[in-house]
């Protein structure tokens, strides 16, 4: 999918009304098949750009274009059907606790399936072999059967990415995929999802933490900083003093360390009311 | 001492106006009667033929409760599923459109209705309706309950954690898709738990239901007492609490099952 930022700022919508946007007006093209890798310290908008790109968030000025449309000109149906389109996978894996891992991973697959289907899936899966060789590229494929809260925070990782492996998409959206990942397990993880785009011909935009994976994986690199973007070059033209000054005063991130894993609003585990039990 | 008497000043109109005057109760006229009507319940019936009504009775009890529950399975589940804010497409852009959010007001404001009338009035309303008898019973329970049900379901769905459910949307997924894929598998416990437990509340007010001609134990146990026939009383009495009692311990099994 071609993808076309005019100006575009966008706010979260939790956001208090006198603070400064997310994202500053942002001109950005990414032409269909490219892959692109978002870097910048935390708080400087990268998961606000995946949410704008994938129409979940509707920008607060500016224009977004996909493949030459506005989305948020278009009728509720057809935006949601565009959303079928892309897929966006969020830092924390959307899994819920009960599901199977291979119910999980088919889910990837509702926006192309009709509601009948899909609940006959949920009794018997649908495309068991699919789900199966998507594990298998992240390493996963004993776990087909399991329970989605008996894996480890890393493996819930690897299955929201084999979802995005079944998605029919033709963008993916991935935010910080390797965020609960050991480095051998990164490399292999980010290999196999800049593989498969390519494979597929999907548009492939993830935001790194880790800067020497986005350099090493992604011809393109944007650095955002403040909600600005303030690089978008080659990965061969990234260089130390640029890397420098987009993580300044944020250097332990640059160095690699873990980053304080701030909970994002509206993504935080509410904490589950007790409902009511009255019986007269 | 000034809480005690300003307590006695507040409580004192209100015991007025209940008629609160517990020592009628030790008159000799009124122990008389007392002891008379607790005499007559010994020795409890036993005869077969009584016995025999009275399984088929409490049968006939579990059957409005479960019917009735069914009923009001049919009722809640559309209901809650269309009042749920977190399967809103509209939604997922920041604030919910104005059709759809009316909508779910209408069906909110429903509930409520079904919900507010008690299952009693509704039985009062049916056995006008239909004639005395289950189905006046049955009909009622749907009523409330599915109110009380749509109600609770769709709390249990919006309190708990939204992630799987907001992201199956995102990514263009139908709402019931989202339902069946995220929200469901995240809630399934606690809801099918809920479900058992108000069939319990549902067989305890099957028999109160009874009183008021809609069929089941209750019937028996209000024409038995308009009777004077004490013997009868008790054994139905008993029954009700076992039957009661092996609700609770049911509900309590399956709902242990569910975790």
């Amino acid at each position: 999918m071609n993808l076309e930022l005019q100006a575009l700022a966008a706010r979260h919508p939790a956001a208090r009304a006198g603070s400064a946007a997310a994202l500053q007006p942002l001109d950005l093209r990414v032409s269909a098949g490219e892959h692109v890798a978002v870097i910048g310290p935390s708080g400087a908008g990268k998961t606000t750009l995946l949410q704008v790109l994938a129409c979940a968030l509707p920008p607060a000025s500016g224009t977004l274009r996909i493949d030459g449309q506005v989305p948020w000109r278009l009728p509720r149906r057809a935006l949601h059907a565009l959303r079928g389109h892309l897929v966006l996978a969020p830092q924390v894996p959307p899994l819920p606790p009960r599901q199977r891992v291979v119910t999980a991973v088919l889910a990837g697959r509702l926006p192309a399936m009709s509601l009948a289907r899909s609940l006959r899936s949920l009794f018997y899966p649908a495309d068991i072999p699919a789900a199966h060789e998507a594990l298998e590229r992240f390493d996963l494929a004993d776990k087909l059967f399991d329970r989605v809260d008996r894996l480890s925070g890393g493996e819930r990782q690897r299955v929201g990415l084999a979802r995005v492996l079944l998605a029919p998409a033709s963008l993916w959206l991935v935010d910080e995929p390797l965020s609960a990942l050991d480095p051998t397990r990164a490399r292999q993880a980010i290999g196999t999802l800049v593989e498969q785009a390519h494979a597929r011909g999907a548009t492939l935009v993830a935001t790194l933490h880790q800067v020497e994976t986005a350099l090493a994986h992604f011809p393109r690199v944007l650095g955002l900083r403040d909600g600005r973007l303030a690089f978008d070059l080659p990965a061969a033209q990234v260089t130390r003093e640029r890397l420098a000054r987009l993580y300044a005063q944020h250097e332990h991130e640059l160095r690699g360390e873990l980053p304080q894993e701030l909970p994002l609003p509206g993504e935080a585990p509410a904490q589950p009311a007790p409902a009511v039990m009255h019986c007269r | 001492m000034f809480w005690t008497g300003a307590a006695l000043v507040v409580l004192w109109p209100l015991l007025v106006a209940t008629e609160f005057r517990p020592w009628v109760l030790l008159e000799t006229r009124n122990l008389d009667v007392t002891r008379r009507f607790i005499a007559s319940f010994f020795p409890p019936a036993h005869s077969p033929e009584f016995l025999a009504l009275v399984a088929r009775e409490s049968w006939r009890t579990v059957a409005i409760a479960t019917a009735g529950m069914t009923l009001a399975l049919v009722l809640a589940i559309p209901l809650t599923l269309a009042s749920t804010r977190v399967l809103s497409v509209s939604a997922l852009a920041g604030r919910m459109a104005a059709v759809p959010f009316a909508i779910r007001q209408l069906v909110r404001w429903l509930l409520v209705l079904l919900r507010s009338v008690p299952e009693l009035v509704w039985a009062l309303v049916f056995v006008r309706v239909v004639g005395l008898g289950p189905t006046a019973g049955v009909l009622a329970i749907a009523l409330t309950y599915g109110g009380m049900l749509g109600k609770v379901y769709g709390e249990i769905l919006e309190s708990g954690e939204h992630h799987a459910t907001v992201s199956l949307l995102r990514n263009g997924s139908s709402r019931l898709q989202a339902f069946l894929f995220g929200l469901l598998p995240q809630n399934a416990a606690e809801l099918a738990s809920y479900t058992v437990y108000r069939w319990e509340c549902a067989i305890r007010s099957s028999v109160v239901l009874g009183f008021v001609g809609a069929g089941g134990l209750g019937q028996q146990l209000d024409s038995a007492m308009k009777m004077f026939n004490g013997g009868e009383v008790l054994t139905m009495l008993a029954v009700f609490v076992a039957l009661v009692a092996l609700a609770d311990h049911v509900s309590a099994a399956l709902r242990k099952a569910l975790g």
